[in-house]
C-alpha cells in the first residue's frame, strides 16, 4: 500500500513537472493558447467543484462570477491604469464580497431554489454588464486590458512566462481545494452534501459552512476571470453567458465531481477536442452529445472515477494475490 | 434538567405533537415508548431545533431551547442519535466520529479525550475506523452513531429507536453501552417500541399515541401495567 502510495505521489510529482517544461517543447501558439485557456477555466471548474462536487449545492451563476473578477481586473488596469497584481487582488476580494452576500440570502434556500436563483444572479450580472455600457462598454466590451506587466526580467508579455503565470495559479487553486477536500471543513461539506438535516442535527453549522464554501467558489471564479482578462486581452459580456456556466458544470460532471483531479481533465479534454472539432460547426454537439450520454450511463462518476475503480480493484487484485505468492514463496523454500 | 411543557407541534391543520409534558432529571434514564407515527421523532427533532413547536415550552439546564438553532443545542449539551442510525455512510468510521465532535473542533485536546473514550466503549470499531461507515454491519452502524453522538460531551443524549434491525445479542450489548454511558452522569431519552428493551434499563418512562401522553410512570409500574403489556410486550 506505501508502494502504492509513493507511486501515486510520483505520478502526481511528473505531472506538475510536466506541466512547467510543457510550453518550451510546444511551439505552436494556438495549442498554447488553448492549453491555457484550459488551465483558466479549470480554476473556475474547481470553485464549482467546491460548491457542487463538495457542498453538494448546483450554482448555475458560476459564469457570473468569473464575469465579475474579469472586469474588475480589466477596468482597473485599464480605466484606473492600476498594475495587474492589486487589481487581481481587489478582484478575488470583490467577488469573494459579491458571493457571500449572494450566498447569504440564496443559501438559505435549498436544492432547486438555490440553483435557480444563482441562475437569476447570473442572468441579471449578464444584463448590466451588458447596458451598463459607459462602464463596461456593453457589447463592445473593453479592449487593449494590460498584461500582468513584469516580474524582475521575466516579463508576462511572452507567451511562456503568460503560460506559467496561469499554471502557477492554477496548481494554487488545485492545493486550495485538496487542503480543503482533507479539512474538517471539507469533510463538514461532504457530510452536509450527504444528508443536511443530519449534519444539522450533528450540530454543524450547514448555512455557515455552505456559505463559505460559495465564497471560496466564487474567489476561484473571480481569480479565474482576472486571469483570463489579463491573458486575452479584451472582454465582453458573452463571458458571463449562462452557457459558459453550463461548459463548467459539463467539465466538472465528465472530469469527475467532487475529485482532485476531475476539474483539470474534464476541462482539458472538453476544450481541447471542442477546438479541434471546430470545423465540424455546431454539428460538434453530433458527436459530444452521444458521448456525454455513454459517459453518464457508464461513468456516473466521471473519468476520474474510472480510474479509482481501476485502482481498487487493483487493491482487492493485490489482496487475494498475496496469501497465494506467500504460500507458493514457502513451498520452495521447503 | 429536561422540562418539556404543553409541546405542540402542527403541520397544516394537524397536530402531530398535542401539548405534551415531559421531565428528565439529572442521571435518568426515561423512555418514550409509542407505536410508528405516534409522535417519537418529531419530539426529538424539537429537542434537537430541527422542528420549531408551534406552542409550549422546551427549557434545559435553565435556558428556553424552543428558538435556539440545532448547532447552538448541541453546545449547550444535546445530541441526538437519530432513528435508522443515519451515518455519513460515505465517510470513514473515524470522520463521522469526528463530525460528532464539530461543536468542540477547537478543543483537540478534548476531541481526542473524547475519541478514545468512545474506542474504550466500543472496542470493535477502532479496527474499523477506515473502513467507509455504510459498509458495517447494523449493530457496528448503531455504535458509530451512538458514538457520534457521544463526541459532542452531551448532558442529555436522545437515542430514537437503537432497537431498530439489531439481533437480540446485538440489541443487549447496545443497552449496556446505554448504562454504562448513563452511569457516567448523562441523561438518556429512549425513545423506542421494543417496551421489553427499554423498560429493563430505564428508570421511569412516557407512553405516547397520535401525539400525545396517555401514560407515564416508573419502569416497574409501567412493566406490569396491562395497556403497555399489551401494546408494546405482547404479553
Amino acid at each position: 500500500m506505501t508502494a502504492r502510495f509513493g507511486a501515486s505521489r510520483v505520478v502526481v510529482a511528473v505531472a506538475i513537472v510536466v506541466g512547467f517544461v510543457l510550453p518550451f517543447f510546444i511551439h505552436n501558439p494556438y495549442y498554447q493558447q488553448v492549453i491555457v485557456d484550459g488551465y483558466i477555466t479549470a480554476i473556475a471548474v474547481y470553485g464549482l467543484n467546491v460548491i457542487l462536487g463538495y457542498a453538494g449545492q448546483l450554482s448555475l451563476g458560476h459564469a457570473a462570477f468569473y464575469g465579475i473578477g474579469a472586469y474588475i481586473v480589466a477596468l482597473l488596469t485599464t480605466r484606473a491604469s492600476m498594475p495587474f497584481w492589486p487589481a487581481l487582488a481587489i478582484g478575488c476580494v470583490v467577488t469573494g464580497a459579491f458571493g457571500y452576500a449572494v450566498g447569504a440570502l440564496s443559501l438559505r434556500t435549498r436544492g432547486n431554489y438555490f440553483a435557480i436563483f444563482t441562475a437569476a444572479i447570473g442572468v441579471m450580472i449578464n444584463i448590466v454588464l451588458t447596458n451598463w455600457q459607459w462602464l463596461t462598454g456593453g457589447n463592445i466590451g473593453i479592449v487593449n486590458i494590460p498584461s500582468a506587466g513584469h516580474i524582475g526580467s521575466i516579463s508576462f508579455d511572452d507567451a511562456i512566462p503568460k503560460y506559467e503565470l496561469v499554471y502557477v495559479f492554477l496548481l494554487v487553486a488545485i492545493a486550495i481545494c485538496t487542503a480543503i477536500r482533507h479539512s474538517l471543513f471539507g469533510r463538514t461539506l461532504l457530510a452536509l452534501a450527504g444528508n443536511e438535516d443530519l449534519a444539522r442535527a450533528v450540530g454543524i453549522d450547514v448555512t455557515g459552512a455552505k456559505r463559505l464554501a460559495f465564497v471560496v467558489a466564487t474567489v476561484l471564479a473571480g481569480l479565474a476571470g482576472g486571469l483570463y482578462a489579463t491573458y486575452v486581452g479584451f472582454l465582453g459580456p458573452e463571458t458571463t453567458q449562462t452557457d459558459v456556466t453550463f461548459n463548467m458544470l459539463l467539465y466538472a460532471i465528465v472530469g469527475g465531481l467532487g475529485s482532485t483531479a476531475g476539474p483539470i481533465v474534464g476541462t482539458l479534454l472538453l476544450s481541447t477536442l471542442s477546438q479541434f472539432l471546430q470545423s465540424f460547426e455546431k454539428y460538434r454537439m453530433l458527436v459530444f452529445g452521444p458521448a456525454l450520454i455513454l459517459l453518464v450511463i457508464y461513468l456516473p462518476g466521471g473519468i476520474t472515477s474510472a480510474v479509482d475503480r481501476f485502482r481498487s480493484r487493483a487493491r482487492s487484485h493485490d489482496r487475494f494475490e498475496a496469501p497465494i505468492s506467500s504460500a507458493t514463496e514457502s513451498k520452495v523454500s521447503s | 434538567m429536561l422540562e418539556v411543557r404543553g409541546l405542540t407541534v402542527r403541520y397544516g391543520s394537524a397536530d402531530v405533537l398535542s401539548n405534551v409534558d415531559l421531565t428528565i432529571g439529572t442521571g435518568e434514564v426515561v423512555t418514550l415508548l409509542g407505536s410508528n407515527g405516534a409522535g417519537k421523532t418529531t419530539l426529538f427533532c424539537v429537542l434537537s431545533g430541527l422542528v420549531r413547536p408551534s406552542a409550549g415550552t422546551v427549557t434545559f439546564m435553565g435556558e428556553d431551547l424552543a428558538r435556539m438553532r440545532a448547532g447552538r443545542i448541541v453546545e449547550h449539551g444535546i445530541a441526538q442519535c437519530p432513528e435508522g442510525r443515519k451515518l455519513f455512510p460515505q465517510l470513514s468510521v473515524e470522520k463521522n466520529l469526528m463530525l460528532g465532535g464539530y461543536v468542540h473542533r477547537r478543543d483537540r485536546r478534548a476531541m481526542k479525550q473524547s475519541f478514545e473514550s468512545i474506542i474504550a466503549l466500543f472496542p470493535a470499531l477502532e479496527a474499523k475506523l477506515g473502513a467507509p461507515a455504510g459498509s458495517l454491519s447494523g449493530g457496528q452502524q448503531q455504535m458509530v452513531a451512538i458514538g457520534r453522538a457521544l463526541m459532542a460531551r452531551p448532558k442529555l443524549l436522545l437515542l430514537d429507536e437503537p432497537s431498530l434491525g439489531l439481533a437480540p445479542l446485538v440489541l443487549q450489548q447496545t443497552l449496556a453501552a446505554v448504562a454504562a454511558i448513563n452511569s457516567t452522569g448523562t441523561m438518556v431519552l429512549l425513545a423506542e417500541q421494543n417496551a421489553y428493551a427499554a423498560l429493563a434499563i430505564a428508570h421511569r418512562g412516557y407512553v405516547i399515541s397520535d401525539g400525545r401522553i396517555v401514560l407515564e410512570g416508573t419502569a416497574a409500574h409501567l412493566r406490569q401495567n396491562d395497556d403497555v403489556r399489551r401494546a408494546f410486550i405482547g404479553a
